[in-house]
């Protein structure tokens, strides 16, 4: 059964048209990265996946639910799919295990005690077991992105959504980030991840879909796609990435 | 077009700095001059008998502070409390998607900051008299609260939009993201973080209900009831001396000089954060 799947999805910001007809699906268990040039809808089509943006047409199914149904209850259905921002977005007036805690107990109704056995359960999972009463202010960037992933793992998502998780970090603390997503993969998380970390897509993404201009350009496995793309706008945004000093100016 | 420096140059002797000494020398001597002037022409023993007089300002005690301060600060608090709850929820509705919500929103808010608060005063001592059957809980209490509470509901409505705006986007994203209702993540997310913005100006609106509270006296209080301005009037009356009337502006400044230097410190706090 698959986890996500997208039908012809469209979505314009007035008269700008960002995702013009996306189709796939995502299926359980698996991890997807979708990579592209900035610009490219990528974040869009993620955040239509859980209708932080509302599709101008087209349908999202997660979890065998239809979001797109005007009449779906979206508030139960995003509790089946966890999100991970570029910038954190921690509650920066709550404490590591607050943040965890939270959401499980105004929005599943655990109680305290159980909320945050689960929290120090999912800290300790994202390796941050003895900073659960830091305020996010006195945690470093790949911390307070682990903190997110633990309030995000906390609601027992079906899917996890990860939008650029490591872009706002210093580069020394990617890997740390890098490592746990790895580790929810090999658990066998279902993920579906915009990334710009073509080693990590290589290495852990089942498959890899190529985004330019709104639409799909081409997608299939990592060894295919990144390794022995087919396409020449493919080609040309791995060369900008994987080489970014040897750029030729002329084209593009 | 004058060519930059060449007319100074050519005209002054002095330095600037030179110059700039000399003004400043001039302005101390004029205000030494006004000083000893003043103190020279003032009639200082009918000041003393006027504004200073300790057996008026001693007959005023205690009920200066167990009456008078006393209700002033129940009426500021009270008042407060209104506001802050009406001004919160006129926020919500001002940033609400339907639109009637806004509508009203904005017009109340336009509609009692526009009105001096002394009318709004005079209007609800009308209540009574429009509406028989009126009843407000509290008496003189609770419609000094109702008073003070509309008029500083629409100010601190737009201190908390502006500081719910100022809450990330991403905050309310995540907290979406999460399965939160929006106004289950307003409650528990977002309005946390914008009072935190907003103390500050809340402070300020504190220390200006405090001497607004003072118009109460147009709502006919008894003695029992009575704040620190008309105290001091009705005191000075009595006595036939200014004196009390110095007692309590004291007396307001005692509280408003504190509370202005809690909102600096607590903005500081916030900077610092």
């Amino acid at each position: 059964m698959s986890d996500v799947e997208i039908r012809d999805l469209h979505k314009c910001f007035g008269k700008l048209e960002v995702l013009r007809g996306i189709d796939f699906t995502v299926e359980s268990g698996q991890v997807v990265c979708v990579i592209g040039p900035s610009g490219s809808g990528k974040s869009t089509l993620l955040r239509c996946v859980n209708l932080l943006e509302r599709p101008t047409s087209g349908k999202v199914f997660v979890d065998g639910v239809e979001l797109t149904d005007p009449d779906v209850d979206i508030d139960a259905a995003r509790r089946r799919v966890g999100m991970v921002f570029q910038q954190f977005n921690l509650f920066p007036h709550l404490t590591a295990l607050r943040n965890v805690t939270i959401a499980q107990e105004r929005v599943l109704r655990r109680s305290r005690a159980e909320a945050e056995s689960v929290a120090r359960t999912d800290l300790a999972r994202v390796g941050l077991a003895d900073k659960a009463d830091a305020y996010p202010a006195q945690l470093s960037g790949g911390q307070q992105q682990r903190v997110a992933i633990a309030r995000a793992l906390a609601m027992n998502p079906a899917l996890m959504l990860f939008d650029e998780p490591t872009s706002a970090l210093d580069p020394e603390l990617v890997g740390d980030v890098l490592t746990v997503m790895r580790q929810l993969a090999e658990e066998g998380m279902t993920m579906l991840v915009v990334t710009h970390e073509m080693a990590f897509a290589r290495e852990v993404a089942d498959r890899v879909v190529f985004m330019d201009g709104g639409t799909i350009v081409e997608e299939g496995p990592p060894g295919q796609v990144i390794g022995a793309p087919r396409h020449e706008r493919t080609r040309t945004f791995l060369r900008r990435v994987l080489n970014p000093t040897h750029v030729d100016t002329d084209g593009a | 077009m004058t060519v930059p420096g060449a007319e100074p140059a050519a005209r002054a002797r002095l330095s600037p700095r030179e110059r700039q000494r000399i003004s400043r020398g001039v302005q101390y001597a004029i205000l030494v001059a006004a000083i000893v002037a003043l103190a020279l022409l003032a009639d200082w023993p009918a000041i003393r008998q006027a504004f200073l007089n300790a057996e008026v300002a001693a007959e005023g005690l205690p009920e200066l502070f167990t009456v008078a301060l006393k209700n002033t600060v129940i009426y500021t608090f009270t008042g407060f409390a209104l506001g802050f709850a009406l001004g919160l929820l006129l926020a919500l509705m001002r940033l609400s998607p339907v639109a009637p919500y806004r509508w009203i929103a904005a017009v109340y808010v336009e509609v009692f900051r526009g009105l001096p608060a002394l009318v709004i005063f005079l209007m609800i001592s009308a209540l009574p008299l429009a509406f028989p059957s009126f009843w407000l809980p509290g008496g003189v209490y609770g419609m000094a609260a109702l008073g003070l509470g509309l008029v500083s509901a629409s100010y601190m409505a737009e201190t908390f939009r502006a500081g719910i705006q100022a809450v990330p986007k991403g905050q309310m994203e995540a907290a979406r993201s999460l399965g939160m209702p929006y106004m289950r993540a307003m409650i528990s997310i977002v309005i946390p973080q914008a009072i935190r913005i907003v103390i500050p100006p809340l402070t300020n609106e504190l220390v200006l209900l405090f001497k607004d509270s003072s118009l109460v006296l147009f709502l006919g209080v008894t003695a029992g009831q009575v704040e620190l301005a008309k105290f001091g009037n009705d005191q000075s009356s009595t006595f036939a001396s200014p004196t009390p009337i110095l007692v309590s502006g004291i007396t307001y400044l005692i509280i408003t000089i504190p509370l202005g230097y809690l909102a600096r410190r607590l903005e500081a706090r916030r900077d610092g954060r």
